[in-house]
């Protein structure tokens, strides 16, 4: 692989982390991180929507005119979100019913947006492939770390399994609203730390 | 349910920002100044009831009797686009003055999650067309509190002192989640 | 095949086409999922039946009965379940609006003789560790076998039997208002019958 395609790759994941650095998609990554497996299906499922819209725009990018670029991205991406959805909704029905409303609002979700306004339709298919799967990867591993601590930390357990005893009272707080933002804030810090130790 | 308890519930209990989780970008991104943070609030509000009015309009006149409920998000969002870009339009052209404290901020509502947020939430908790919109109106007012509270504590922040990897957004979160758990006192409060 | 001017007819023409081709594409993967989403909310749903009524080999969906409260305005679901063709216990869809966090729905499993089999919490946004604790067993298991027409089901603090769940007190009055409206329909519907 050369070098562009290598970078293009792996911004998304560190340099670039579109919820660590660039702080998109907030709403979701709030919203849905209660548990590590919920932090793993909206990640999964917003980088399904990222691969197929860059995919999408960057075949249609030289078509269409300038003035309407906005509305028909937000069209290309609204069919795109609405496909995963139904097929979300008829084979993964519970994943389908924890995601609830942050589901359609992968729309709204401003990596998508902002990958196909910033780099699909500047790019090339491939690259812009490359780029989705990066910034898509980048995303679920952060969505999966907060969702892992905050159900660690909330509910004392991992995937579903429980880690401490029964006699051991989590705190409630990190699944609840408040915990949301605390647990992104300290994973910020944590994450600006090692990035400036190198 | 009564109007009252539309309002106070979707201000207080489920506030749209610190519990629900909509339009986070927004909040964060422009709440450095109360000035600013309040006319990002009124924009939000105007647009969010009038989006909220028109798709209840397309949704029960159009999509629901044509069993076309799948077209759902790809219809509201192009309606929310449209009539942002039409309210700009039209406020430029009708009050230079409100335009000129708003004007910024519209462009920037397109992509705020809460306003396509409430409009499909809307459609799912069945309300009525009026209780709707005090839902959006509700939901909206809660934003605008929840803002302007969240820029006047930043205000304060910028003559502190604050730990080096703390400065942006960390201490902005933390902030937040202190706002969020003051506002979990107010959780029960219809009993 | 280079359009990319801004003029009307281009713009329009390129907004037309990609609603027509993004409307098609749904409609397509809609006829493609229907089957499938129906089929999952049903099995959902009949799993949620089965966990409280006593074994059976009927389809209660297909016997599914529409019950109301005597006043006529609320109504409730219910569904018959058979065994060898005998009804053993039957489950109804009730809710309350007294939660903590709002509405709570949940379906009741009655056996014959108007007494609790189980219950299930279908939807609820009750505060999670607190609130979501009326699905455990340990709140659950005070009901089994008691009839909500003898007893009064109150909450200790209100001089009742039940224990609430700690630090819970309101999801728990709210559970047994859903228990209640659900014996009241039934027996409104009952004596209706007779």
């Amino acid at each position: 692989m050369d070098k562009t395609s290598y970078q293009n790759l792996t911004r998304g994941i560190i340099s670039e982390n579109p919820i660590l650095v660039m702080m998109l998609g907030m709403c979701p990554t709030l919203g849905v991180s209660t548990s590590a497996i919920n932090g793993v299906g909206m990640g999964l499922s917003t980088l399904l929507v990222l691969i197929f819209s860059n995919f999408a725009i960057s075949l249609v990018k030289n078509i269409i005119p300038p003035m309407v670029r906005i509305p028909s991205f937000i069209v290309i991406i609204a069919s795109i979100v609405t496909v995963v959805d139904l097929l979300m909704a008829a084979y993964l029905p519970g994943l389908h019913a924890a995601l609830g409303i942050y589901i359609p609002l992968i729309v709204v979700n401003c990596i998508i947006l902002g990958r196909a306004e910033a780099f699909a339709s500047k790019n090339n298919l491939w690259q812009s492939i490359l780029d989705a799967l990066g910034m898509g990867i980048g995303f679920t591993i952060a969505l999966t770390v907060l969702g892992a601590i905050r159900e660690i930390l909330g509910n004392g357990s991992i995937f579903g399994l429980m880690v401490f005893g029964e006699d051991i009272n989590p705190i409630l707080l990190f699944i609840m609203p408040p915990g949301a933002f605390l647990a992104l804030a300290a994973m910020i810090v944590v994450f600006n730390h090692l990035r400036k130790g190198k | 349910m009564t109007f009252l308890m539309i309002f106070i519930t979707a201000i207080f209990v489920n506030n749209i920002v610190l519990s629900q989780f909509l339009g986070i970008c927004p909040f964060l991104g422009v709440s450095k100044k109360i000035s600013t943070a309040l006319g990002m609030g009124f924009a939000v509000m105007f647009v969010m009831t009038v989006s909220t009015i028109v798709t209840f309009l397309i949704y029960h006149s159009l999509l629901f009797p044509f069993q076309l409920e799948y077209m759902t998000t790809v219809t509201f969002i192009l309606v929310i686009a449209s009539l942002v870009q039409m309210v700009e339009i039209i406020i430029k052209k009708v009050s230079p003055v409100l335009y000129q404290a708003l004007g910024i901020f519209l462009p920037l509502i397109t992509t705020n999650c809460a306003v396509l947020g409430i409009a499909i939430l809307t459609i799912q908790k069945n309300y009525a067309l009026l209780s709707g919109v005090c839902y959006a109106l509700a939901s909206a007012m809660g934003f605008t509190l929840a803002i302007v509270i969240f820029a006047g504590i930043r205000e304060r922040l910028s003559y502190t002192k604050i730990p080096s990897s703390l400065k942006g957004t960390p201490i902005a979160l933390i902030t937040a989640g202190l706002l969020s758990m003051a506002f979990m006192g107010f959780a029960g409060i219809g009993h | 095949m280079k359009a990319n001017k801004s003029n009307f007819i281009n713009m329009v023409l390129t907004l037309t086409i990609i609603a027509l081709v993004a409307a098609f594409i749904l409609s397509y993967v809609e006829q493609l999922t229907k089957e499938p989403i129906s089929r999952a909310k049903d099995t959902r749903e009949l799993e949620a039946i089965a966990s409280v009524v006593k074994e059976f080999d009927n389809d209660p969906f297909a016997e599914k009965l529409t019950i109301t409260s005597a006043n006529k305005k609320q109504k409730f679901e219910l569904y018959p379940a058979r065994k060898d063709g005998v009804i053993n216990s039957y489950a109804i869809k009730t809710f309350s609006n007294n939660g903590f966090g709002g509405k709570i729905e949940m379906i009741v499993g009655f056996l014959m003789d108007g007494s609790i089999n189980n219950f299930i919490i279908t939807q609820s946004s009750e505060t999670p560790g607190l609130g979501t604790k009326i699905s455990d067993e340990k709140f659950k298991s005070q009901f089994r076998g008691l009839n909500p027409n003898k007893h009064g089901f109150k909450v200790r603090q209100d001089g009742g039997e039940i224990d609430a769940v700690t630090a819970a007190t309101i999801s728990s009055k709210a559970a047994i208002d859903a228990i209640k409206k659900a014996a009241k329909a039934y027996n409104n519907f009952n004596t209706g019958n007779n």
